[in-house]
């Protein structure tokens, strides 16, 4: 493994991100969201303005938990079947470079563009709303754009895996999409279905274990319970155990899912 | 540029690129099907077959970009695929069939890419533009080159790092008959600096002339390997005679050609055509230069690369 290889493509796909534009759109799309709910996301109880940092972040959690997997997936999804489909692959692994450098420096390269714009994006707000954040409240935030940022580094990696697997860029596409609406939209569904059809019989105590299969839960449930105030505020936290709520088990979880694709990715291109 | 390999010194060859029994199997398919190539240093070998005859497949095996099913291939002695391919791989490059490069960045900014990759001085990336007649367009963008400058900006990757050994997939696609005659003319001086190439074309017409040796291909298979002169041969074509006198006169001609065992004798337009067999080109010669004055002009027509190539491959 050579980190100069990995080095020299995660720069070109981190610069070709910078030049198209796209950090940028991604970062002001974060910021305009993020302000937009940290001001009016109460407006349908009749008030407008800036609340607390709690209830300002649970509101982010909700929008980020849809957007950035989105947003990961599409990037991530022909970051190797696209350079097989254009014909530019072949040439690339005729360098001096073996396959996992290829796969990784494109990896780390997306992941450092999307780990951008999420930092720029939130910290943007972050210094709006710095008149009204004590370090607590900072301290917070971070964490949730902390958090954020290993989202959508778990997004992308499973993002990769696909663009290794898929034989061309419209299956991947499809992939990508599919991915995005089983973690984000069905899985919980699932979940509580298998725990309403058996009457809470079967499973319920194995559910929380589960949702450790699921990168989006995982970031959800991060962001709860490092809040306290929040915490009640969702059913969830009565079925957590508290074994698993800590913050630095469920981080590893999170690099799990960054780290596993990525491997499986590399088992397979190596193939 | 002219670098020696000990590997390949070590093993008593001078072939620089070296296959044995190679064997591409994709299930049932036997895409490459145990081929057995040598090519020495500073040698342009060609490399021609029919779409599916196996030439992509077996150049990207050689690239060590497939893995071959069986056999051997070595590149200045060392295994294409083993833990040295980086040495092996800083001293080859690869020009691919429609090369594709990244349409945002500009030519140069694509060199210092690949430049970076191989380790190679971004300084080289300028010379490398100036050589394939690119400089004027170094700070454009991909996007607005033709497709002939894209071939060039391919070409000017390949020769990144100074390689011993260069693989051109097709390499005058998308060429003007001009650059055509530019690239040839930078091959020759590759050459006489001792780097080896091996080269694919579809037009056999344009490298009949130039290369030192060809394979031909077919079912994933070499049909036959030598200089074209030798193919000629051993493929034992028959050669044409363009015979013209003046005053036309068909007749003297098959009457001095009676006694002969030739092929045929045709009138054409405005002259006849004489068609014998390749070891009887001198005594025809003979029998018709008795036609004295009369003969104003004598052409011999050697059977094309093309008419070789269609007598392996069909």
């Amino acid at each position: 493994m050579d980190p100069r290889q990995i080095g020299t493509i995660a720069a070109k796909e981190f610069w070709d991100r910078i030049r198209n534009r796209w950090v940028l759109a991604v970062a002001l799309v974060f910021t305009a969201f993020a302000l937009v709910i940290a001001y009016f996301g109460a407006a349908q109880q009749g008030t407008v303005g800036f609340r607390s940092i709690e209830v300002t972040i649970a509101s982010l959690v909700s929008l980020v938990i849809y957007l950035i997997p989105l947003i990961a997936l599409v990037l991530g999804f022909d970051a190797i079947v696209g350079e097989r489909e254009r014909g530019s692959l072949d040439l690339l692994l005729s360098m001096p470079i073996t396959r996992p450098e290829l796969l990784l420096g494109k990896y780390f390269g997306l992941a450092a563009a999307l780990a951008f714009s999420t930092v720029v994006g939130f910290g943007l707000v972050a210094i709006v709303l710095s008149a009204q954040l004590d370090l607590t409240a900072l301290f917070h935030f971070f964490g949730f754009v902390g958090s954020s940022v290993l989202l959508g580094m778990a997004f992308l990696s499973i993002a990769v895996m696909l663009s290794v697997f898929a034989s061309d860029r419209t299956r991947a596409s499809g992939l990508a999409i599919a991915t995005w609406f089983f973690f984000v939209l069905v899985f919980d569904l699932l979940l509580l279905g298998v725990l309403v059809v058996t009457g809470g019989s079967y499973g319920g105590d194995a559910l929380p274990y589960l949702l450790l299969l699921n990168p989006a839960d995982v970031f959800r449930i991060l962001n709860i319970f490092t809040l306290d105030d929040v915490r009640t505020l969702y059913g969830l936290a009565t079925v957590f155990p508290r074994a698993l709520a800590e913050p630095w088990l469920l981080t590893l979880v999170m690099l799990a899912w960054i780290v596993a694709p990525l491997g499986v990715a590399s088992w397979r291109f190596r193939k | 540029m002219a670098g020696t390999f000990p590997a390949a010194a070590e093993r008593g060859t001078d072939a620089v690129v070296a296959v044995r029994g190679a064997t591409k199997h994709y299930g049932s398919v036997r895409a490459v099907d145990g081929v057995d190539l040598d090519v020495a240093r500073g040698e342009l070998f060609g490399l021609i077959g029919h779409n599916g005859a196996g030439k992509s497949t077996l150049f990207k095996m050689m690239l060590g970009l497939i893995a071959a099913t069986s056999g051997d291939i070595r590149i200045g002695g060392a295994p294409v695929t083993g833990s040295g391919f980086r040495e092996v791989r800083r001293t080859v490059g690869y020009l691919p069939e429609n090369v594709v490069l990244y349409d945002n960045l500009t030519g140069l900014e694509t060199l210092h890419f690949f430049a970076r990759l191989k380790r190679v001085p971004a300084k080289e990336c300028g010379a490398a533009l100036e050589r394939v007649g690119l400089a004027a367009a170094a700070n454009r963008r991909v996007r607005e080159y033709s497709k002939g400058m894209r071939q060039r900006l391919g070409f000017a990757q390949a020769l990144l790092g100074r390689p011993r050994i260069l693989f051109l997939d097709e390499p005058t696609t998308g060429l003007d008959p001009e650059a055509i005659r530019e690239f040839y003319l930078i091959l020759r001086g590759l050459k006489a600096d001792g780097v080896t190439m091996i080269l694919t074309s579809h037009i056999l017409a344009e490298i009949q002339e130039r290369v030192d040796r060809l394979a031909i291909m077919a079912a994933g298979k070499v049909q036959a390997t030598g200089t074209v002169q030798a193919l000629r041969e051993q493929m034992d074509l028959p050669l044409w005679f363009r015979v013209r006198l003046a005053p036309p006169d068909f007749e003297s001609v098959r009457a001095a050609l009676c006694e002969l065992p030739v092929l045929a004798v045709e009138a054409r337009e405005d002259h006849v055509a004489v068609q014998c067999r390749r070891d009887q080109k001198m005594v025809v010669m003979q029998a018709l230069a008795s036609l004295g004055e009369k003969m104003v002009d004598l052409h011999v027509h050697e059977p094309s690369l093309e008419d070789v190539f269609f007598g392996f491959s069909d």
